[in-house]
C-alpha cells in the first residue's frame, strides 16, 4: 500500500508573501513529487496593455512587480526601441545602469534576508534588510520613490542624475561592498547555515537546460548565460564585471552566487558613475512604425523579456510579458524531489519568487482615522525633500 | 549567413527568415514542421526556449517561438500560423519542459490546441468561477462585462 501523503504549501501560508499553492506530495520525511498550482495574481496585464499608449505602458509594466520594478519597464521599452530602431543618447544608457544595479542589490539583499528567515536565522535576515534600507534610500533621492522609479520611457530616461548625488551613491556602495563582504564570510563561516544549504535543492546542469531557467537560478548549476554580457544593451558592454558562474547546483551555490553579484553591480555602478558622459538624457521619439520587437534585461532573478508587435499607431497590437521567475518556479518540480520535508520551503524560496512588498496603513486614535491618505502622502514627500536636503 | 539559420534552412528549405536587425531573427515555418525546427534550434544549436508569443490575426492564430542563442546573443523566432477553424499545433512539452507551462497559458487564454501535451489543464485562470470557453485575448472577446459594471 501507497504510503503517500499531501502536506499542501499555500495559497496563503506564512512563510510566502504571495498566493501560490505547493502541493507537496511525501513518503514519510520525503519529498517524492510537487504540483504547482498558480493563477490567484493573475491580473491580465497583456490583456491591458494593448489599450494604453506606449508612453502608458511603461507604467503599468512597472507594478507587474514591486521589486524588479526597473526590470519590466526597461525590457519593455527595449523592445519598442527595437521596434522602432531607436538608439537612445549614451547618458541615459548609463543612468538605465545604475538603477538596473541598484536594483539588483536590493532585491538580492531581500532575498539573502528572507531565506535566512526561512532556515530560521532572523539575524541574517535583519542585518541583511537593514542595509537594504541604504539602497532603498538613494533610489528615493534619486527617483523619488523607494518601489516603482518610473525611469525608463521609450527614447531615454526621465530623471537625471546630478553631480552632488554621485558621492552620496558611492558612499553607500561602500557600505553595500563591506557589509555584503561580512554577511558572506557570516553565512559561509556558520556551520548551521552550511549544513542547511549545501546540497540542498540541487538543479543540475542537464535540468537548468531543460526547463530554459534563467538568472541566478541557472548560473548556480554551471549554465553560463546573462542578457547583460550576451545581448549588451544599456551600458553593460563598456563596463568591465563578470559573471558568476557556480556548479554545485544547490542553494550553497544559490546564496553564493547572488552575494558575489552584489559586489559585481556595485563594481557596474562605480564604473557607470566614473564614465558618466555628458548630454541629454533622451532622444525625440515621433512615431513607432509597424513591426515588431524583443526587449530583454537581466533582473535580479533572471531574464526578463518583453515582445512589442506595433501596426503603426501608438498602441501596440500584442504586448507578450515573460517574467523570469515564469521558467524558473517550473524547475522546483524537479529542485525539491527527493529532499526532506524541512528543506521544501527553502528550495522553493532558493529561485527567489517575486512578490510585492507594497504596504499600506491607516491609524487610528479614540475610534477616528488619525492620518488620511492625504497625510500619508505628504509624509512621504516630506521624508523626500529630507532625504534630498541631507544628501 | 549563420550557422544556425544555414541548419534551419537545409531542414525546411521553404522556411522565410525575416531579419529585423543583426541579433533579431525572425523565421515563418509551416505548423508541421515546428518539432522537427524547435529540436534543431535546442539539441543540436544549444539554444534556450525564451517564450513562446500566441497572437490572433486575421489570419489565424501566429505563434511565436522564441529561442535565445546565448553564445551569441541572437533571438530566433519562429512563427508558425494556426488557421483559426483548426487551431491545432504539435506540443513541445513531451520532450521540452520548458514549454510546458507556456502552452497551457495559451490553450486557455487563447484557445489553441496542443495535442499531445500531458497535462493540459488551465494555468492562470479560476479552476471553479472562469467560463472555460472564453478566450480573453483572442479579437472577439467581449471586452465589456456587464455584470461588472452594474
Amino acid at each position: 500500500m501507497s504510503n503517500r501523503r499531501i502536506v499542501p504549501i499555500g495559497p496563503y501560508h506564512p512563510l510566502q508573501e504571495e498566493p501560490e499553492f505547493f502541493k507537496l506530495i511525501v513518503e514519510g520525511e520525503t519529498v517524492v513529487d510537487l504540483e504547482i498550482n498558480l493563477g490567484y495574481n493573475h491580473r491580465g496585464h497583456e490583456f491591458v496593455s494593448p489599450e494604453l499608449t506606449y508612453d502608458q505602458i511603461p507604467f503599468l509594466v512597472e507594478r507587474i512587480c514591486g521589486i524588479c520594478s526597473n526590470s519590466h519597464p526597461l525590457a519593455c521599452v527595449l523592445a519598442v526601441e527595437d521596434c522602432a530602431g531607436i538608439k537612445p543618447p549614451p547618458r541615459a544608457d548609463y543612468i538605465r545602469s545604475i538603477v538596473h544595479e541598484l536594483e539588483r542589490i536590493h532585491s538580492h539583499l531581500l532575498w539573502v534576508g528572507l531565506a535566512g528567515h526561512f532556515i530560521g536565522y532572523n539575524t541574517v535576515w535583519m542585518w541583511a534588510w537593514r542595509y537594504r534600507e541604504h539602497v532603498l534610500e538613494l533610489f528615493e533621492m534619486i527617483t523619488g520613490n523607494r518601489n516603482h522609479y518610473a525611469m525608463n520611457k521609450p527614447g531615454g530616461v526621465r530623471r537625471d542624475i546630478k553631480a552632488e548625488q554621485i558621492p552620496q551613491i558611492l558612499a553607500v556602495m561602500d557600505v553595500v561592498d563591506q557589509k555584503v563582504m561580512m554577511l558572506t564570510k557570516a553565512v559561509l563561516d556558520d556551520p548551521v547555515i552550511r549544513s542547511r544549504l549545501e546540497g540542498v535543492g540541487v538543479l543540475t546542469r542537464e535540468q537548468a537546460i531543460a526547463y530554459s531557467v534563467t538568472g541566478p537560478t541557472a548560473r548556480p548549476s554551471g549554465v553560463d548565460i546573462d542578457v547583460r554580457r550576451d545581448d549588451p544593451h544599456c551600458a553593460y558592454d563598456k563596463i568591465p564585471w563578470s559573471v558568476i558562474v557556480f556548479n554545485e547546483g544547490d542553494v550553497l551555490a544559490k546564496t553564493k552566487a547572488r552575494m558575489l553579484e552584489m559586489c559585481e553591480s556595485t563594481r557596474i555602478i562605480r564604473g557607470c558613475l566614473k564614465d558618466l558622459p555628458d548630454g541629454p538624457i533622451e532622444t525625440r521619439v515621433d512615431e513607432i512604425p509597424p513591426g515588431e520587437g524583443i526587449g530583454r534585461t537581466e533582473a535580479p532573478r533572471g531574464e526578463v523579456f518583453h515582445y512589442i508587435r506595433s501596426d503603426g499607431t501608438n498602441r501596440p497590437l500584442r504586448h507578450k510579458v515573460r517574467a523570469p521567475s515564469f521558467m524558473n518556479i517550473a524547475s522546483n518540480v524537479v529542485a525539491v524531489k527527493g529532499g526532506s520535508i524541512a528543506d521544501a520551503a527553502l528550495t522553493l524560496a532558493a529561485v527567489d519568487p517575486c512578490y510585492c512588498c507594497t504596504e499600506r496603513m491607516v491609524a487610528f486614535e479614540d475610534g477616528r482615522v488619525k492620518l488620511t491618505g492625504k497625510d500619508l502622502l505628504r509624509l512621504s514627500w516630506q521624508k523626500t525633500e529630507r532625504l534630498r536636503g541631507r544628501f | 549567413m549563420r550557422e544556425a539559420e544555414a541548419k534551419l534552412l537545409q531542414l525546411i528549405p521553404t522556411a522565410e527568415v525575416y531579419e529585423h536587425n543583426a541579433r533579431r531573427l525572425y523565421i515563418r515555418i509551416p505548423r508541421e514542421r515546428i518539432t522537427e525546427a524547435a529540436k534543431l534550434l535546442h539539441r543540436e544549436c544549444g539554444m534556450r526556449l525564451a517564450i513562446c508569443t500566441g497572437i490572433d490575426t486575421r489570419e489565424g492564430f501566429e505563434v511565436l517561438y522564441h529561442f535565445s542563442e546565448d553564445s551569441t546573443g541572437i533571438m530566433y523566432t519562429l512563427k508558425v500560423l494556426a488557421p483559426k477553424d483548426d487551431p491545432r499545433l504539435e506540443s513541445q512539452a513531451p520532450w521540452f519542459p520548458a514549454a510546458d507551462w507556456i502552452e497551457r497559458e495559451m490553450h486557455e487564454l487563447l484557445g489553441i490546441e496542443f495535442p499531445g501535451h500531458p497535462n493540459l489543464i488551465p494555468l492562470l485562470t479560476s479552476d471553479t468561477d472562469w467560463d472555460k470557453g472564453k478566450f480573453p485575448l483572442r479579437r472577439d472577446y467581449e471586452r465589456r462585462n456587464e455584470a461588472h459594471e452594474q
